[in-house]
């Protein structure tokens, strides 16, 4: 039966192409200009690190006193002060941590061909890369006792990697950045969690970091931190004023694989800002808050308003498109009344013009979503000429959102034809063949 | 010709009519929102920032941590602005379009719990105002003996600085603000010597925190001196790209391991912008293919109509009713569904916007733009019916007899 009405699908929308072609026309754009948004959308709220976004947890301590400001205000910044991160990092008190901070160095490479340049550089602990599953191409991430003895190491991106070294095995090499000579450990794998949920100061979709150096070494060569600096009070005019003061400018990491463990953690901070109550440096009641990844990332809003509206828009256009697309279906198969009736006078029953027309409005979609698909295509690659860097990487499809616009198409265009269809079910077959004569 | 007729016509249509009325209101919605987004955003872009912007550049360079940086910042300083062609030139911890930059809150009271208002803060030395080619308004500049040097990425205080019209006309609303004091972060006072008629902070951003406060800013007499100057550089009209080219060769020369980008204020502002003109064209090519599906619509169904009132439109016209009786019979059809639809896509454009408003930092619509949107769809309706209308009102008499 379904090919036979497949067969008087196919018939039906090839006589009357224009109202076909509208039809389908319509659907298919209302379908992309969803779709395209949808797309970005998804990318920009994806999670940047599945399997794990639960177990991981960035801490914050309210280190400034209260003030009468806006409602919104929770009295924490985004980042830790060097005290703060420092503590946390000797208690030790989570299965991995990491104090971070993004610093920019001169990448100077040795063959006088090529230029120099300056590249993010994130300062890290040595449990960075455990922690945050990065993969290794070469080598591995540099020892804890290495941390400790502030060396100067390196890990390389793998862009880095093949820029200076063409893709090979570069570890135990040695490359200049500023003035000083670094030893490579490590080489990654390409590596880029999106969004840059550790440290959002930087554009959050935006590059990513280029070299790993450890945190110890980056205090030591007071390498300057590149992003964002919030202080309740100006600092002393010297590193060590900075290190000393109240300024939050690092983020902090941890891993807490269970529930109890982040319990505990929780437990351990809140501790801790008692502790520091206590020895006078807080005037407050300790405040402090445990979020992990994707609470992280809703804290931040880190979604720009601008991509919700564009959804909301597309949405709007989907549901235009589609009552469009009622319009016009009702329009063919109610021109169509006669032939239904001829069909019902011949027997067919009232599921059987049901199953004809919804397998019809079925190939309608069919068409309109393979046709929105090309047109998604060309609408990402247009966002991708339209919007800035930091967006580009996001326009891109996968094989779940290709089979996704066609299902969702093909759906849509059902749901559409209902009410026509349920008209066509309704023709009563002596009224259509009198008319018909 | 009497509405009545159109009326019953109608009511043998109804699902058809509503159908074209909904979907003009939700295309009103829509659009009128888009267009409201499209209005903003295209004057927020177009924003002046206060400086000489066809005249100005400036030269991000990162340099070594050499011990003798302030020496090397000052005969660099002194080398740019002998170059000719150059009008000033002076070294600034961020500029205008930047994006990122620095920013802190002002008080006028050193122990206020609530600060007075937010803004993005210059570092400059005697040569900033000049360079930057900003257009004073009272007061005067800072002297050589006021400005200091400030290292690394340290928090400076000031007992002088320069203020731009927003920020002075937010702190003090009756325009007296030259003179007063005011304070800076952590309560050192700070004494208003200069107003300059605008000045836009380094962020550009459209919705956010800092779009608050995006016209705020304050120079203090500072030069920063670290491994990361920015060189702002004004030159004479027309030598632009020519002395940016000599001007990277004279630092080149002055320190090889300088690495230089340079860029003119227009580049950075196309840069800045870049993302607000994607999301205008994004909302334009939409709001245009809702017009089109919308107005084709229309063309689809009312040609339906047509075709299922022929026998009837060819009794009408056999009983006397001329060509102009039909094409308007459809014609006034559609500007009574358009407008129902434009009504409720009013009320619905009014409610999305008020609820976009609350969730989104969308902004406010204004009544024009609801009622122009309103217009521009019953012209739509208008010009999509007309080809169908034409149509049936070349339907012959004689068609009162065929088929049926």
């Amino acid at each position: 039966m379904f090919s036979y009405y497949a067969d008087l699908a196919f018939r039906s929308l090839k006589r009357n192409p224009v109202l076909t072609g509208l039809m389908i026309a319509a659907i298919a754009l209302g379908i992309s200009a969803c779709m395209t948004t949808l797309t970005v959308f998804r990318a920009m709220s994806a999670d940047p690190i599945p399997g794990k976004s639960h177990q991981l947890f960035a801490p914050q301590i309210q280190n400034s006193a209260p003030t009468e400001t806006s409602p919104g205000d929770d009295g924490f910044t985004s980042q830790l002060t060097y005290l703060d991160a420092m503590a946390l990092m000797q208690a030790h008190a989570a299965k991995r941590q990491s104090a971070l901070y993004l610093t920019d160095l001169a990448l100077r490479p040795t063959d006088p061909t090529q230029k120099s340049t300056y590249e993010f550089t994130r300062a890290a602990f040595s449990e960075f890369f455990g922690m945050f599953d990065v993969p290794f191409q070469y080598g591995s991430a540099w020892s804890a006792q290495e941390d400790a003895d502030h060396a100067a190491v390196v890990v390389l991106s793998s862009d880095i990697n093949n820029r200076l070294f063409h893709g090979e095995n570069s570890v135990g090499k040695s490359i200049n950045l500023d003035k000083q000579a670094y030893r490579v450990v490590g080489v990654l794998k390409p590596w880029k969690p999106i969004p840059h949920f550790y440290d959002l100061h930087v554009l959050p979709f935006g590059e990513s970091d280029a070299l790993f150096i450890p945190f110890s070494h980056a205090i030591d060569m007071h390498l300057m931190m590149d992003g964002s600096m919030a202080c309740p009070k100006p600092p002393e005019e010297s590193w060590e004023g900075k290190l000393q003061s109240e300024c939050t400018w690092i983020q902090f990491w941890v891993e807490l694989p269970t529930k109890t463990d982040a319990d505990h953690y929780r437990a351990f901070l809140n501790n801790y800002a008692s502790e520091q109550r206590a020895a006078g440096r807080f005037t407050w009641p300790a405040h402090t808050q445990l979020r992990d990844v994707p609470q992280w990332l809703a804290y931040n809003a880190i979604i720009p308003s601008e991509v919700n509206i564009l959804i909301m828009v597309s949405l709007g256009f989907l549901l235009v498109c589609l009552m469009n697309a009622t319009g016009l279906m009702l329009a063919k198969i109610m021109g169509r009344a006669g032939d239904i009736g001829v069909r019902r006078a011949l027997g067919a029953s009232r599921r059987a013009i049901l199953s004809q027309f919804l397998i019809e409005t079925g190939v309608v979609g069919l068409a309109g979503g393979l046709l929105g698909l090309l047109l998604t295509v060309a609408g990402l690659l247009t966002a991708r000429s339209l919007l800035p860097n930091e967006f580009v990487l996001l326009t891109h499809l996968d094989a779940i959102d290709t089979a996704g616009t066609v299902v969702l198409a093909i759906l849509a265009t059902m749901l559409a034809g209902l009410y026509p269809t349920w008209r066509a079910m309704r023709v009563q077959p002596a009224w259509q063949l009198k008319a018909a004569q | 010709m009497r509405i009545h007729p159109i009326l019953a016509a109608m009511t043998r249509n109804k699902f058809g009519a509503i159908l074209i009325a909904a979907q003009m209101a939700v295309t009103l919605a829509f659009i009128t929102n888009s267009f409201a987004l499209i209005e903003q955003r295209i004057a927020w872009s177009a924003r002046p920032t206060g400086l000489d912007e066809a005249n100005v550049f400036v030269i991000r360079a990162s340099t070594e941590a050499h011990e003798d940086l302030e020496a090397r910042r000052t005969s660099e300083l002194a080398a740019l602005r002998n170059l000719s062609g150059v009008v000033d030139a002076y070294i600034t911890n961020d500029y205008p379009l930047q994006g990122r930059g620095w920013s802190g809150s002002v008080s006028l009271s050193p122990d206020q719990k609530t600060p007075s208002a937010q803004t993005a803060h210059y570092l400059g030395d005697e040569h900033a105002l000049h360079t930057l080619g900003v257009t004073w308004i009272a007061g005067r500049n800072f002297t050589p003996e006021e400005v200091t040097t400030v290292r690394d990425d340290a928090l400076p205080t000031a007992r002088v600085l320069i203020v731009s019209k927003a920020l002075a006309n937010t702190l003090f609303p009756k325009g007296d603000a030259l003179g007063k004091t005011i304070y800076k972060g952590g309560g050192v006072p700070a004494q208003i010597i200069g107003i300059v008629d605008r000045l836009q902070g380094p962020n550009f951003a459209a919705t956010g925190r800092f779009s608050t406060f995006a016209e705020n800013s304050i120079i203090t007499p500072h030069r920063p001196i670290n491994q990361y100057p920015n060189f702002m550089v004004r030159v004479q009209p027309g030598h632009l790209s020519e002395v940016m080219r000599r001007a990277e060769q004279t630092l080149s020369k002055l320190d090889s391991e300088m690495i230089l980008s340079s860029v003119s204020m227009e580049q950075a502002r196309a840069k800045a912008y870049l993302g607000n003109r994607g999301l205008v064209t994004l909302l334009l090519s939409i709001s245009t293919a809702l017009l089109l599906v919308t107005g084709f619509g229309i063309v689809g169904l009312t040609s339906y109509w047509v075709s299922l009132r022929r026998q009837q439109i060819g009794i009408r016209r056999a009983l006397g009713a001329t060509r102009l009786n039909i094409l308007q019979h459809f014609q006034k059809e559609n500007l009574m569904i358009a407008a129902t639809g434009a009504l409720v896509g009013a009320i619905l454009a009014v409610a999305l916007n008020l609820w976009m408003v609350q969730r989104f930092e969308m902004v406010r619509m204004a009544d024009g733009q609801v009622l122009g949107g309103a217009l521009l769809l019953l012209v739509l309706g208008q010009i999509a019916v007309f080809l169908p209308a034409r149509r049936a009102a070349s339907i012959l008499p004689a068609e009162a007899i065929r088929g049926g």
